[in-house]
């Protein structure tokens, strides 16, 4: 496994130099994430993010793609994926329909049909054959999203995958990437990823950003929020994580990307501030149980009043 | 840093023999990552050194609280303690299974006194464990030993080839190419179906320890006849895992190191933190998902009741059915008042005896085995 051009990683010196094009797309990643993704071009090996979910880790993935200047593509595990749904299918309805046509025109020698049912049009490329065909110089980015969901099979194949970054067709031959692509791997820990896949890559642990940086990026994506919103949401949001600050034990705690909804959800009704009337009206914005939604609409105003003193500090 | 004198590559080496003795199993693998993980970083850097460590040697969260602690007595002038390992638990081992000598005669020589005791397994199948000698106990746990489960499938995204179903495209494709281009047969696929995942939670407290070996010993049977898809969890006043522990073959070493492996044996029930912590840790990220989840408790909760009550809630919402074995509900005249089990039932799929071999039998193979006998809980 050989790692990305010279062309892409040559921009990219240090791991201070990769948050700083991080954040020309408008991703403030911390030391952890930027030096995460900086090993991850440099030394050629997959990345594997772990977190809860809403931490961003999609997100990184993408605004890696965006600094390399390659696109993105995106494979969703999920329970019973299988081979042909990540690699490549064939077109058989049109293959059938190629059959007929071929038939009609008199063609009767079944070798010459079988040459002309197997050609590269009838080939639908799934994302991991994609990812290898991928554009010219700039490494892709290929994000294997939500491992976890996938199953111990799958899990086997895309080892072998990730080992030697070709895919063989039996009908075509072997296809081999110019350019290998850079690996993200997210998982939400449904369950435990096997040992043998971590093993090839980089784990990096994604924690919920602190106080600071989560207005950062609050106020990054939306410049139309006033300064005081902006901090409400996230001392709100930082306390509603800690169920000791709060007094609420979330079963889904927020992430950021709530953060960003429901800072959103308060723009979009005019906010320059938080207050509790408008915070219990866009509350499903923010929490997504109805458990959770009880909790939190008990103790808003407890929750709100605090943030005077983390808004400061 | 302690350099000093030192070449880099010692110390660094140093540190993760240190790391590994702390607990992070990083193999050769991972130390060669973190040694080109430095090259490309400033290795004088502590920040950076950090962090190559900690993206190339840790494999988990629970390897980051480690690392950290390591990294800090490691690297600092003036070494911290190393994080102190977990105190040592004094272990209670159940003391009614009769002992390794009885066992092996039991099988090896034909002993007329068990030969006694399989003639009376009919008679032993329907009386309450609780009530049981301890050779009796031990014949209750030779037959639970010869249990074999069904196994709960459910239905995947996942097709085969099948009689009925959608149009399968390749094989039509293929068998009329063999025809010449003719579609003479069309050809089908339909979804299959793979084993459902089985959650058991059995209480180990005080007032269950009359039966909490035997339901041990049913969820070992169920583990060993669905394996891969069988968690097995200790309730009582702590949450413990027991899945590896039950993945050992023979019974009685299972059992042993099941008990090796528990720190509560008979001690209070705090059912409902501890559903919170299992729905917490585990459940809400998917091992409860879809599964069949089987509490084994009398459902004397020490508790707050209410607590329970929100968590079995959120138990049924996430599982496929929930089952509570309760070994009291044989009694004549048994009615759930205890707190806990008031809370609970509404909840609950299949409300169950699980008392003697008999009902142990029955919950293995009617209930878990995917087949449900009887329906609808008792309230």
């Amino acid at each position: 496994m050989s790692s990305v051009t010279e062309t892409a990683t040559a921009a990219v010196a240090t791991p201070e130099r990769l948050a700083e094009l991080l954040d020309d797309q408008d991703y403030l990643a911390d030391d952890g994430a930027a030096t995460a993704c900086f090993l991850a071009l440099r030394m050629g090996r997959p990345l594997f993010l772990e977190g809860d979910a809403g931490v961003g880790k999609t997100e990184l993935a993408k605004a890696v793609a965006a600094v390399l200047g390659g696109s993105l593509i995106r494979l969703q595990c999920y329970e019973g994926i299988d081979a042909a749904q990540a690699l490549y299918d064939w077109d058989y309805p049109r293959q059938l329909l190629h059959l007929r046509a071929a038939q009609a025109a008199g063609v009767e020698e079944v070798t010459e049909l079988e040459s002309g049912l197997y050609d590269r049009r009838f080939l639908l490329a799934r994302p991991l054959l994609r990812a290898l065909e991928g554009g010219g110089n700039a490494p892709g980015v290929l994000l294997v999203d939500e491992i976890d969901r996938a199953d111990d099979e799958f899990e086997a194949f895309l080892l072998e995958f990730l080992s030697d970054f070709t895919i063989s067709i039996p009908e075509l031959g072997t296809v081999r990437a110019a350019v290998p692509p850079v690996v993200v791997l997210t998982s939400n820990r449904t369950r435990e990823v096997h040992d043998a896949l971590k093993r090839r890559c980089l784990y990096h642990w994604m924690p919920h950003p602190d106080f600071r940086r989560e207005v950062d990026i609050i106020r990054r994506r939306l410049p139309g929020a006033t300064e005081r919103l902006v901090r409400d949401v996230a001392a709100a949001v930082q306390r509603l994580r800690d169920p000791a600050a709060s007094g609420v034990d979330l079963l889904k705690p927020p992430g950021v990307a709530e953060s960003i909804d429901w800072t959103a959800a308060l723009l979009a009704l005019g906010a320059r501030e938080l207050d509790p009337d408008l915070a219990a009206r866009t509350l499903g914005a923010l929490v997504k149980h109805r458990e959770d939604h009880e909790g939190v609409r008990r103790r808003l105003s407890a929750l709100l009043n605090g943030h005077g003193s983390e808004a400061a500090g | 840093m302690p350099t000093g004198a030192r070449d880099i590559t010692e110390t660094m080496l140093g540190f993760v023999r240190a790391l590994r003795a702390g607990g992070v199993r990083s193999g050769t693998g991972r130390a060669r990552a973190f040694f080109d993980a430095l090259d490309a970083l400033d290795v004088t850097d502590p920040e950076a050194v950090y962090w190559a460590g900690r993206l190339t040697l840790c494999s988990g969260p629970a390897d980051l609280r480690r690392y950290d602690a390591c990294f800090a007595y490691y690297f600092s002038a003036d070494p911290l303690r190393p994080a102190a390992r977990t105190p040592p638990v004094t272990v209670l081992r159940p003391v009614m299974w009769p002992s390794g000598r009885d066992r092996t005669r039991g099988e090896d020589d034909p002993d007329p006194q068990h030969l006694a005791a399989a003639s009376d397994a009919e008679v032993l199948r329907s009386r309450d464990i609780a009530t049981l000698t301890e050779g009796e106990r031990a014949e209750v746990a030779r037959l639970l030993g010869l249990l074999a489960t069904r196994r709960p499938h459910r239905r995947t995204h996942r097709t085969a080839p099948a009689r009925r179903g959608r149009l399968d495209h390749p094989r039509t494709l293929r068998a009329t190419l063999r025809q010449g281009g003719e579609p003479l047969r069309l050809l089908r696929r339909d979804r299959t179906t793979r084993p459902r995942r089985v959650v058991l939670l059995i209480d180990v407290s005080g007032s269950m320890s009359p039966y909490a070996d035997a339901l041990l010993r049913l969820a070992h049977a169920v583990a060993r006849g669905h394996p891969g898809h069988t968690e097995v969890f200790s309730v009582g006043t702590r949450l413990t895992r027991l899945t590896r522990e039950m993945r050992v073959r023979d019974p009685d070493v299972a059992l042993a190191a099941a008990g090796a492996a528990i720190p509560d044996w008979s001690g209070g029930t705090r059912l409902g933190v501890e559903l919170k912590e299992f729905l917490d840790v585990y459940g809400q990220r998917g091992m409860a998902r879809g599964s069949l989840a089987v509490i084994a408790s009398d459902g004397w909760e020490r508790g707050d009741a209410a607590l329970l009550g929100t968590q079995m809630a959120r138990l049924s919402r996430l599982a496929h059915r929930t089952v509570w074995a309760n070994p009291h509900k044989a009694q004549p005249g048994y009615e759930p008042l205890t707190a806990g089990m008031r809370a609970a039932l509404p909840h609950v799929d299949d409300f169950v005896s699980g008392h003697s071999l008999d009902a142990l039998e029955e919950l293995a193979t009617a209930v878990i085995g995917g087949r449900v006998k009887r329906g609808g809980a008792g309230a």
